[in-house]
């Protein structure tokens, strides 16, 4: 049904209709289509354009030719028109940017891993092990993903210097977990809370032990929530910044987002072209991973918030 | 779920012991326990520890240091830089605050009526938030550039609503707000798609009682929305508090603290002093000099958690 039907649905009616869905609150019954077209559709396209318009530009410009990126005179600058593949071509086959999209992906494949092991375990035990204390112990949790990465980092790299694991990858596995395990933890125990007690009950009357439990039954029923935490570690240990710029010091250890902005810059002159080429082939890996998860993104940001 | 008694049988072939110790519940809890509490207690209490101690030695990169004190914050208290930063900082978090909430507000709203390919919207608007923020704030770089900024171009050859060119990042409160600007860009998204999945859990029948009570749009939201939605809004709140206040990829990645200085943030001047300085002391306790701003912050979300469990009749647990 067109907005105009729907608006001269509403303005027939003498009583105004009962919103049916949740997803309707906000339709006034006498709004027309001209109020609403100032009042949401106008705004809307506002924000949808000043929010994609940074990834706009940056697309534009890592497919333009450097005679037209600098010369708005003669080219028209929100148009290409006769895009290259330079600057990609120079980004992947003249600098390591394979080598850091390497370690990137390995760094969150297996800090995600290994936090979701922790945080499964964590929160089986604080919401269906309930132990003396255990709500302190979710609430300490909680506190920790409150600790900021920018107060911690100067303290980490004494001790990643000291335990000998400096410009490794391995300084970024085993230190990204303390941000990813609270988030995780947090959002499995929410996830658990909705699994009925009774199922368990029932295992545990057939004779299965807790681990079996765990593993046969709450678990398969927690696929969801596990996806969940796990899409949302990914991004979180993609997008890191502040620990792989401080504790990796070598161009080959470097992650993405790092390498791009310390690489790419060289001295006073920007290369803005392989630049932008660079910031769009870093978020590409995140945004097809994004557009595959959309439902879950939202669920577990909204989760975690309402927790 | 097909699980039978048999099934569970079958996995009785090792040691019994073993099954039984598992099956011991303090044995069992401490073993769920110990990785998650292992590793944030060795790479997350610890460090906050040692950043505490460090923040009153003079240690430097390669060269443990000793204890002098409160030296480091004597030289801070006399520092024009770090009084620059303290106040960048209380400035940036709170002009980027209360412009991601007005914006972050208002499209939670307007997502909130009916609107076609709704899902796919929320889809793009949460795409900012996805995207790595040091790639984004590559872009707005690139956007404020001083020759070549998309902005002045429109703002001069196309509007002509003026003769010069803006330079963005050259004069230190221009620099400011370009640096506030992205971040409310950046804010936006994660704070609408919070909002309206609190716009969402408001019953439909409080706005019907209030229409038929007469009620104007604007005093629908005065009464009905907002005071429906501040639970939400004092965790969301205190999240962006929190992470804005500490940030550091915006500011490290467009300005890197310049020009000369003066858009230094409390986390970006820390870096710049303890890693590229070397000054791991002074760092330290330029980053320790963060932690009340952060309590203040995390205290005022504990009550607000537990004053929306007592709002709902709902009980701790």
């Amino acid at each position: 049904m067109t907005d105009a039907a729907v608006a001269r649905r509403i303005l027939d009616d003498d009583h105004p209709p009962a919103p049916t869905t949740p997803e309707r609150t906000g339709v006034i019954a006498w709004e027309s289509l001209p109020r609403r077209l100032v009042t949401v559709y106008l705004p809307l396209a506002c924000f949808l354009i000043v929010l994609l318009f940074p990834f706009y530009w940056m697309a534009i410009t890592a497919v333009k030719s450097n005679e037209e990126l600098y010369d708005y005179k003669n080219f028209n600058p929100f148009w290409v028109s006769s895009p290259t593949l330079a600057n990609i071509n120079k980004l992947l086959f003249e600098t390591d940017y394979p080598r850091w999209l390497t370690v990137t992906m390995t760094v969150a494949v297996v800090s995600t891993l290994l936090s979701i092991f922790a945080s499964v375990l964590a929160a089986y035990a604080i919401q269906r092990l309930k132990f003396k204390g255990s709500p302190y112990v979710g609430l300490a949790i909680y506190l920790a993903y409150l600790v900021p990465p920018s107060i911690l980092f100067i303290p980490l790299a004494t001790m990643v210097f000291q335990l000998g694991i400096f410009d490794s990858p391995l300084a970024l596995i085993l230190t990204y977990p303390t941000f990813l395990i609270p988030f995780c933890t947090w959002l499995l125990i929410g996830y658990f809370k909705s699994i009925p007690y009774e199922l368990e009950e029932c295992a545990l009357i057939d004779g299965a032990t807790r681990l079996q439990i765990l593993w046969r039954i709450t678990l398969p029923l927690a696929v969801p929530g596990l996806i969940s935490a796990g899409i949302f570690a990914f991004t979180l240990s993609w997008n890191e910044f502040i620990y792989a710029l401080a504790f990796i010091q070598s161009a080959e250890n470097k992650t993405v987002p790092v390498a791009i902005l310390t690489q790419l810059v060289e001295g006073d002159v920007y290369h803005w072209g392989s630049l932008m080429a660079g910031a769009l082939l870093g978020s590409i890996p995140v945004a097809i991973f994004y557009s595959f998860f959309v439902e879950y993104y939202v669920s577990s940001l909204t989760g975690a918030v309402k927790e | 779920m097909a699980v039978s008694a048999t099934s569970f049988g079958a996995g009785r072939s090792e040691p019994i012991w073993l099954v039984r110790l598992f099956d011991w519940k303090p044995f069992l809890i401490f073993m769920c326990m110990l990785p998650a509490l292992g590793l944030l207690l060795l790479f997350l209490t610890y460090p906050l520890g040692l950043g505490v101690w460090l923040a009153f030695t003079d240690t430097q990169i390669g060269r443990s240091g000793e204890f002098v004190g409160l030296w480091n914050y004597e030289s801070l208290w006399h520092d024009r830089i770090f009084w620059m930063s303290v106040t960048n900082t209380l400035l940036y978090t709170f002009v980027a605050t209360v412009g991601k909430f007005a914006l972050g507000l208002w499209l939670a709203l307007i997502l909130n009526n009916y609107i076609p390919f709704k899902s796919f919207v929320r889809a793009i608007v949460l795409i900012p938030w996805i995207v790595p923020t040091v790639l984004s704030a590559i872009a707005f770089w690139w956007i404020y550039d001083p020759q070549f900024s998309i902005i002045s171009y429109v703002l001069v050859d196309v509007l002509g609503w003026r003769d010069t060119y803006i330079d963005f990042l050259g004069t230190p409160w221009n620099a400011r707000f370009s640096l506030i600007a992205a971040n409310i860009w950046r804010g936006i998204p994660f704070v609408a798609i919070c909002l309206l999945a609190g716009l969402q859990t408001i019953s439909p029948s409080l706005y019907e009682a209030a229409m038929i009570d007469g009620a104007t749009a604007w005093q629908r939201f005065w009464h009905i929305t907002l005071p429906m939605l501040l639970p939400i809004l004092a965790v969301v709140l205190t999240f962006s508090v929190i992470f804005t206040f500490t940030d550091f990829q915006l500011v490290y990645a467009i300005t890197r603290g310049g020009p000369v200085n003066s858009t230094h943030l409390m986390a970006t001047l820390a870096f710049q002093r303890a890693i590229p300085g070397g000054q791991l002391g002074e760092g330290a306790a330029i980053a320790v000099a963060m932690i009340p701003f952060l309590v203040a912050a995390t205290v005022f979300s504990y009550f607000a958690l537990a004053n929306r469990k007592w709002q709902q009749g709902g009980r701790d647990d």
